[in-house]
């Protein structure tokens, strides 16, 4: 492609979003339109998403036309509530009812569901404004958003390299710019890990406290929803949006999610940290020396800080790839052709369910399904899952007795910076290693957040991890937010735009805008 | 008896042959609900009317447990004697159409219900090892191939039955007869209605029987293969089949074959059970932890709360009638007796003996003419139903007419002299009877000194010269006891 | 689990089966390489001591949570079956059925 330029993605977009705190501050004052705001993020988005293809579905009318309600409401002396006028992008494993809803998997390709997940409808009645729907690899199943059917979503700060996923495309439509605020859903690091890849702010909260009513379940027991944004600011304001009870979710907490805004500045004088030392085991140099800078920060800031061996942690890996395979196994078996998504015909109804799964899911989604059928089988349940259920426990103890000793752990959300595209599609465990620091906290069902921390010799975003025990965001995030003070800056991401990229992208790329309303085939 | 010299084998099963039975029943609840949503419980209705993102299965979607569900099943646990304990629901895991996620949330190891037992009428006890919570699956239509599954052109699927709450009552194998097959599940069926945890018809599928049958030879311990037996859909179908299949796998046996471990079905047209699939396409259901529920663990507080609110149950019930009849009841009374408290109508005996009424008439009225309309009985005013009987009782209806007007007052309502009234039943007045017997006694000199003399059986002559003056509406009973009042 | 390691193209062919997924021979060697070296990793567990150690389904330690039985709407017929494949009668429709339920 002859005429790139390189960008920067902040240029593309008109400006850098405001963070949106201060943005909907504005909007609910009426100093600027949620309308303007919308146009602005939807014209960024058109120039840097067919490059990066984070978007799968573009809702341009709808998000204009929740702009101009908001807009209304605010004229009429109404508060829209604390997002007003905020654009936020989902990851498209998030229902939105009679919205294309993808999963980026071929079998739910043309799939519109009649009902809104409960965050969706959190969003709406907190003001936000949903622009569209994000890629990710299929199911929420990967670690680089390779495994989409709709092609791999791109790093904004090298797009030779993947954004990390599962939740690839919100965590790059936020770190280009295009949104100040994505949901992602974590079942094993999917939004700590894009997060670090992408230098933005993701949150993984406490299991329980956002409603999974509506999230296409990957692992039901791990699954959880929370925010990707700029600043720790802007994921507390989130995560306070979306949280809290739910009726229809029997496995969310019966009371309100922790709030964390209003104490995120009260700094970390005589808080107890713990850097755990097998969550830097295997770690780039680059990741371990950010770890260990973010903890001489906190030092200064008046933390106090010695490491830690959780020797437990390293069992975490192998016993969240039995266990969330098998629950992955039956989830997805609703996939069969009968009353939704993609059919295959074929003679009987036996092989019609075979053929359309056979067609319908790529090859991670059915490497999963595999494994976590061969690990429920008879014979085999007690050896591998019903172990795997066991070492749950012994990591959740462990984890409790090093909060014995200290409010928050840390360490490196991943092992290494972002990689190239295809580097490690041929070797599962290669890629599935880039979980390892991230899985622990799914598995004891603990929130954990990553905050940018610098960059590696190549200018790639560097992550490090807060960990915290149930229910603890609060403090979890009130750390978060002085690593984030002491944090080096990080460049803004630098896009190839082909000349005119401001149009549809073209057949090679049948990206998002291209297809508004229309997911990609 | 001897030792060594074992009892004759009960009826349907052949000298010299045991039969190990054991029955899993299946029925749905009463709910207003279904088991994990808030679509209506509901039967007849139009094909997928009564769905939503849960039932179907929608990706995203969530069960969360109905309340209800939960105490009525342990509504039934407690009626069976069970232990009830903290459960948990699993998913069993194989794929079918009418399976909306293609997993059946059920319970598993962890039933919510063990360990119970059921008396029956015949003074056997059959023990209940488990009765625990689990949802329905859609229904299906087969098109062409005479909605058979087997030569069908294709299917139809309706999911409204998808996720109604079902409980599943297993017995120990310790029915031993295909007639203590049907005694336990009659019995089965009147306490889940007593208990109104469903309404137990076999008909329309809301109890379904499947029924486990092996054989061996008198006095052997070890246990023979067993069989599977589906689509019973009648008590009769039950005992038949069974009995059947008794008879098939001794014919197995003594031909020096093995019976084969097979889920079979019975043919209710031929009127045999016919093999359905073997073991050896036995499925691997991945049993495991349904991660999108948490326990069930009823507090000993609401556990209380269920058993004192439980009704009398059909054994009590039964023993209250005898009790009315005065402790001793013949075998045909014992079967009326059997019948009214399984259709829920006892309190219609109890309520006209405590009025008065014989209880023996008021249990032949209902256990032959109202127990034929039951709709029409359990609906009709028990002050009217008492009424009537008291008429008859009474010798103003004679027995004729008390049935007539009995069949109206179940179809319509109404008050039982109306009615009669209506019918052309002219009470007969006591005056007018005693006005009429001393006529005829007055016509018939020679037979009333024969009866005066103890001749007792001239009874009969004076009631049906009675019967000739009035047209046959006078009441037979209410003649005699004017003739014994005469005579002195 | 020596024998994970050892899973062969019948397991991986009993493993589709069960998950009902069309895989050919290729395929079936493939994932049944893949699937011996992520259950080798899996494996590591296998050797902890957890004997006594009561298994964690959930991380939370809720229970009893019930909804009251009240009906709530459901959704129209028309939008459910405009989802479908292949829809007859009001119902959804699949080719013949071979098995029986179990």
């Amino acid at each position: 492609m002859g005429g790139n330029d390189h960008i920067d993605a902040a240029d593309l977009a008109g400006s850098r979003p405001a963070p949106a705190a201060d943005l909907a501050a504005r909007i609910r004052a009426g100093e600027r339109s949620a309308r303007t705001e919308t146009e602005e993020r939807l014209r960024g988005l058109e120039r840097v998403d067919p490059e990066l293809r984070a978007f799968v579905t573009v809702l341009a009318d709808e998000a204009l036309a929740a702009a101009d309600e908001i807009d209304r409401r605010v004229a009429a002396g109404e508060d829209p509530g604390p997002l007003a006028g905020v654009p936020v992008a989902l990851k498209d494993n998030m229902c939105t009812r009679g919205v294309l809803t993808t999963c980026s998997s071929r079998i739910l390709a043309n799939w519109r569901p009649p009902y809104d997940a409960t965050v969706v409808e959190r969003l709406r009645s907190a003001g936000a404004v949903v622009i569209g729907k994000t890629n990710l690899d299929e199911f929420a199943m990967g670690s680089s958003t390779e495994n989409s059917a709709f092609g791999p979503t791109r790093n904004p700060y090298d797009t030779d390299r993947v954004p990390g996923g599962s939740s690839g495309g919100s965590a790059a439509a936020v770190a280009a710019g295009m949104v100040p605020l994505a949901l992602g859903s974590d079942t094993g690091g999917s939004i700590r890990q894009p997060a670090a890849l992408c230098g933005v702010v993701g949150l993984k909260p406490t299991y329980g406290t956002v409603s999974r009513y509506g999230l296409v379940a990957f692992a039901s027991s791990l699954d959880q929803i929370g925010p990707f944004a700029t600043t720790v600011a802007d994921a507390a304001l989130l995560f306070d949006a979306i949280g809290g009870e739910d009726p229809m979710d029997s496995t969310c907490l019966d009371r309100p999610a922790p709030r964390s805004v209003a104490t995120l500045a009260d700094g970390v004088s005589g808080c107890r940290v713990g850097l755990v030392r097998e969550l830097l085991e295997g770690a780039d140099p680059a990741v371990e020396r950010a770890v260990r800078g973010a903890a001489e920060a906190l030092a200064s800031a008046g933390a106090l800080i010695e490491e830690i061996a959780i020797p437990e942690v390293k069992h975490a890996l192998p016993a969240y790839y039995v266990i969330a395979p098998a629950e992955a196994s039956s989830n997805l078996a609703r996939y069969d052709g009968v009353r939704y998504g993609l059919r295959v015909d074929a003679p009987d109804v036996e092989s019609m369910n075979a053929a359309t799964r056979a067609a319908g899911f790529g090859a991670e989604v059915k490497r999963r399904i595999m494994l976590g059928t061969y690990a429920l089988s008879a014979g085999y349940y007690d050896a591998y899952y019903g172990q795997a259920q066991k070492v749950r426990t012994l990591i959740i103890r462990a984890f409790d007795s090093a909060y014995q000793q200290f409010d928050v752990l840390l360490g490196a959300t991943t092992p290494t910076t972002a990689f190239t595209l295809g580097s490690k599609t041929q070797d599962p465990w290669a890629m599935y290693l880039s979980d390892v620091f991230s899985v622990p906290s799914n598995l004891a069902g603990h929130p954990a957040v990553s905050v940018p921390f610098g960059t590696d010799d190549a200018g790639l975003p560097i992550g490090v991890q807060v960990l915290a025990p149930a229910l603890a965001e609060p403090v979890l995030l009130r750390v978060a937010a002085a690593v984030e003070d002491a944090a080096p800056p990080i460049g803004m991401p630098r896009v190839s735009v082909a000349a005119g990229a401001a149009r549809p992208a073209g057949p090679a790329g049948p990206a998002g805008p291209a297809g508004r309303e229309e997911a990609r085939p | 008896m001897s030792a060594g010299v074992s009892s004759p084998p009960p009826a349907g099963v052949p000298e010299g042959w045991e039969a190990v039975i054991g029955l899993e029943v299946h029925c749905e609840l009463k709910t207003r609900t279904k088991l994990f949503c808030g679509c209506p419980n509901s039967f007849g209705d139009e094909p997928n009317t009564n769905v939503c993102p849960v039932c179907l299965g929608l990706p995203g979607s969530l069960p969360v447990l109905n309340a209800q569900a939960v105490e009525l099943a342990m509504r039934i646990g407690l009626a069976l004697q069970c232990e009830v304990r903290p459960s948990v629901f699993h998913r069993k895991n194989y794929f079918y159409p009418d399976m909306p996620k293609d997993y059946q949330v059920s319970q598993y190891d962890e039933p919510i219900n063990v360990d119970g037992h059921l008396d029956l009428p015949d003074g056997s006890r059959v023990g209940i090892v488990r009765a625990h919570m689990e949802e329905d699956t859609g229904k299906t239509t087969h098109v062409g191939g005479g909605g058979r599954i087997h030569g069908a052109a294709h299917s139809l699927v309706d999911y409204n039955r998808a996720g109604v709450p079902l409980v599943e009552i297993v017995s120990a194998p310790d029915i031993r007869s295909p007639q203590q097959a049907r005694i336990y599940a009659a019995e089965l069926r009147a306490i889940l209605v007593a208990t109104e945890a469903s309404d137990g018809r076999m008909e329309e599928g809301s109890m379904r029987v499947d029924a486990n049958v092996s054989v061996r030879r008198a006095g052997d311990t070890e246990l023979g293969t067993r069989c599977e037996i589906k689509n019973l859909n009648s008590l009769r179908s039950l005992a038949r089949a069974i009995e059947h299949e008794i008879g098939r796998q001794i014919d197995v046996v003594e031909a020096g074959d093995k019976v084969e471990q097979q889920t079979r079905h019975w043919d209710e047209e031929a009127q045999k059970t016919v093999p359905l699939r073997s073991k050896e396409e036995a499925f691997d259901y991945r049993y495991f932890p349904e991660p999108d529920l948490v326990p069930v663990a009823p507090d000993p507080g609401w556990q209380q709360q269920v058993a004192a609110s439980l009704p009398p149950l059909p054994a009590e019930r039964r023993a209250t009638l005898v009790a009315a009849l005065g402790g001793t009841v013949s075998a045909a009374q014992e079967d009326q007796i059997a019948t009214v408290v399984e259709l829920g109508l006892d309190a219609l005996v109890t309520a006209a003996a405590e009025a008065g009424v014989p209880a023996n008439l008021a249990l032949a009225r209902t256990a032959n003419e109202a127990a034929a309309d039951v709709d029409g009985a359990r609906g009709v005013e028990v002050a009217s139903y008492v009424a009537l009987l008291t008429m008859e009782h009474d010798g103003k209806l004679s027995a004729t007419q008390a049935k007539a007007v009995l069949g109206d007052l179940l179809r319509e309502g109404g008050d039982p002299a109306e009615i009669a009234g209506r019918l052309g039943f002219e009470a007969l007045e006591e005056g007018s009877l005693a006005g009429t017997v001393a006529d005829v006694v007055a016509a018939n000199p020679g037979e009333w000194e024969r009866y005066r003399a103890g001749e007792d059986k001239l009874a009969q002559f004076f009631i049906g010269q009675v019967m000739k003056a009035t047209s046959g509406k006078a009441n037979g009973k209410a003649v005699v006891a004017e003739l014994q009042r005469l005579r002195g | 689990m020596s024998g994970a390691a050892r899973l062969t193209r019948e397991d991986a062919a009993y493993v589709a089966r069960l998950a009902r997924i069309d895989l050919d021979d290729a395929e079936l060697d493939a994932f049944a390489g893949q699937l011996a070296s992520v259950l080798e990793h899996a494996a590591e567990i296998a050797r902890l001591d957890t004997d006594g150690v009561e298994p964690t389904a959930h991380p939370l330690p809720l229970r009893n949570v019930l909804r009251p039985d009240e009906i709530r709407p459901s959704v129209p017929r028309d939008e459910v079956l405009a989802a479908a494949p292949a829809v007859e009668d009001g119902r959804f429709r699949v080719p013949r059925i071979l098995g029986e339920a179990p």
